[in-house]
């Protein structure tokens, strides 16, 4: 027996090849809302992996320091270092901002970066370098993820000062897809918590005017006042490393119980990142991706039923001459699903040549890609009843005529 | 047999009395007004619609007698009936050869063995050099000897032709007599021939006349054509 599915398709290939690519195009697109959550995940993961920490510490009743703001004192760590199961313990600071390009006489474009502050040598500093090298002198250097766009030597303007660019890293972004900047903490500390001048001057004339803060007959007050205002003394979070064979949980727990802080381990944060902070994004994929699927459902329906409808009269002749239904049924499956592997093909090549061009990570796996096809294919089975219906239920008699 | 259309006020008697018997290898002419019943009649001998009642058989065997008595139509119509039609009806994503050859396939031939038979059988109607064209490729006149052709690609006992020349100058309508003639001859196929057509009326050796469903059997003038 021939394949009559395959006749007809090699015989009208250029229509089919063309709504095949269109199909494959909104397949190329469903996959891509697929790997945009998939690289939200992975980002986060990978966020969570490259800070080295197996344990969050941050301001007591926040999901900081990612999803909510946490502010600490910066002293605090000292403490958790002398908690029992601490190996090592470091002070960070995130900000989200605008980082001019080109430093301070800039034509600039803006970039928007998360800044880290790190200290050397401890958690949170940047894993790999692809370029450069770390940061050794205590301020105006900076680490930047390839993503910002920044170029090794580069001078960038973060809030006051000039940074240099001296090394370059990969995959180094924040939850919600921005690209890091690493700077000393100290640096980070003075942007982050930074007054503007006005405010500094204003501030210290309000404190020179409160007479119990401007003593003449204590000298030297009011200046270690002022000085005090103007420094920061906050960070973000404090990241742990639990000694090895530790639990990360056992060592947490102490830490939450004794010094009125939050501690996540590494499976809490992955759980405050993935369930809380990109649910809302992934409820809005998988509306987009419902919504595709439809569509999808829906072009194919269309696109099979009018290509039954323009056989009538051969489906009339084949019935005529006796062919089962079965037959006839399975000539319009295979028409579908063959509609529907070419549009999976295109789709994934497509989604593949364009996925690089996404501002954020586009995370395309091959278990997605696998679902994705099992979709397409139950898609078009679906799709094609409404054209074998119509097809079963032509009257052979109609091929004799009147 | 007999048959009506739909049922209460608006049903129509479309076949009332009809009788007609045809020999394996003779060809017999169906003809009558419009409205008599021609095509209604061939449809119920096709097994293609079902007569209301009334009593059919084919060789030994009792096809309808009040009812179906053969369950699989669809078998009957594939391997025991050929149709051709007033238009030739191609299946245009396929070959001339696999448009002939479908048949035996959907039978259960191998496409091999079906291949020769449709090959055999398009050399036998001179569309032999056609046989990998596109059926859109071919002359009307060549489309319908490939749909004589396909007709044929069974072996049936029974050749149901409604209008075959219909469509065709007189040249080719008496060509396709030929055919038709020769391959009844041949195959010792019975041929059964609805037409209007006055050209190829006079070569029929017995025509049943239809008028208003009521079958009346006549002599034909038996005109030869020639081989
Ligand atoms: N499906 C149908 N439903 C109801 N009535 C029908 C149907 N098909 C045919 N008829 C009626 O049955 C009668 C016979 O029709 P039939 O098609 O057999 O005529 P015919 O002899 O083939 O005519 P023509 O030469 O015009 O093709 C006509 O009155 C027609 O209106
Ligand atoms: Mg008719």
């Amino acid at each position: 027996m021939i394949n009559l599915a395959g006749r007809d398709i090699l015989h009208s290939w250029g229509k089919f090849v063309f709504t095949g690519v269109g199909l494959g195009l909104l397949i190329g697109a469903t996959l891509t809302m697929a790997g945009v959550y998939r690289g939200m995940v992975d980002d986060a993961k990978v966020l969570l992996s490259n800070s080295g920490a197996d344990i969050w510490v941050v301001q007591q009743d926040t999901l900081g320091p990612y999803a909510e703001p946490s502010s600490l004192r910066d002293d605090v760590y000292r403490a958790i270092r002398g908690m029992p199961g601490v190996a090592r313990a470091a002070n960070v600071t995130y900000l989200t901002m605008q980082v001019k390009q080109g430093g301070e006489n800039a034509s600039a474009s803006d970039v928007r970066v998360m800044v880290v502050g790190f200290e050397p040598g401890q958690p949170g500093e940047p894993g790999y370098l692809v370029a450069g090298r770390r940061i050794t002198r205590s301020h105006y250097e900076a680490v930047a993820d390839v993503r910002t766009g920044f170029k090794l030597g580069e001078r960038i303007r973060i809030r006051r000062q000039d940074y240099t660019v001296v090394g370059l890293t990969r995959r180094m972004v924040s939850s919600g897809g921005d690209p890091m900047v690493f700077i000393s903490l100290k640096d980070a500390q003075e942007a982050q918590f930074l007054k503007d001048n006005d405010a500094i001057v204003n501030e210290r004339a309000r404190t020179a005017a409160n007479p119990g803060l401007n003593r003449p007959g204590v000298p030297g007050l009011l200046e270690a006042i002022q000085a005090s205002q103007t420094t920061s003394r906050s960070v973000n979070a404090v990241l742990v490393q639990a000694q090895a064979g530790l639990s990360p949980e056992a060592v947490a727990e102490p830490i939450r119980r004794w010094k009125h802080l939050q501690a996540y381990t590494r499976a809490q944060m992955e759980e405050i990142l993935v369930a809380k902070l990109i649910a809302t994004s992934a409820r809005q994929i998988g509306m987009f991706l419902a919504i595709l699927a439809v569509v999808s459902a829906a072009i194919v329906a269309f696109i099979i039923y009018t290509m039954t409808l323009g056989k009538i009269r051969e489906i009339a002749v084949l019935k005529l001459i006796g062919t089962r239904s079965s037959t006839i049924a399975g000539m319009i499956l295979q028409q579908a699903l063959g509609l529907g592997f070419i549009g999976f093909v295109v789709g994934k090549i497509s989604a593949a040549l364009w996925a690089p061009f996404f501002p954020k990570y586009v995370l395309l796996e091959p278990g997605d890609a696998l679902r994705g096809f099992i979709a397409v294919m139950i898609i078009c089975t679906l799709a094609s009843t409404l054209a074998i219906r119509a097809a079963l239920k032509v009257d052979p008699a109609t091929a004799i005529g009147g | 047999m007999r048959k009506r259309y739909g049922a209460g006020d608006t049903a129509v008697d479309a076949l009332k009395d009809v009788n007609m018997t045809v020999a394996p290898g003779e060809v017999v002419g169906l003809i009558g007004p419009s409205g008599s019943g021609k095509t209604t009649l061939l449809k119920c001998l096709g097994a293609v619609i079902e007569p209301t009642a009334g009593r059919m058989t084919l060789g030994d065997e009792v096809i309808y007698d009040d009812g179906w008595k053969i369950d699989d139509l669809k078998a009957l119509r594939r391997d025991r009936i050929g149709f051709v039609f007033q238009a030739p009806y191609l299946i245009p994503f396929l070959d001339v050869t696999d448009n002939v050859a479908l048949l035996p396939m959907l039978a259960g031939r191998p496409n091999a063995e079906a291949r020769r038979r449709a090959l055999a059988l398009l050399e036998a109607l001179d569309v032999g050099h056609r046989a990998r064209a596109q059926p859109s490729e071919l002359s009307g006149g060549e489309q319908q000897r490939v749909s004589i052709a396909r007709a044929l690609a069974n072996q049936p006992p029974v050749i149901l032709a409604d209008e075959p020349t219909a469509p065709l100058d007189s040249e080719r309508a008496l060509a396709v007599m030929r055919i038709l003639n020769r391959m009844a001859r041949q195959y010792n196929t019975a041929v059964i021939i609805v037409t209007h057509d006055e050209k190829i009326i006079p070569i029929f050796k017995r025509i049943y006349h239809i008028r208003d469903g009521v079958t009346h059997e006549e002599a034909g003038e038996g005109r030869e054509i020639g081989d």
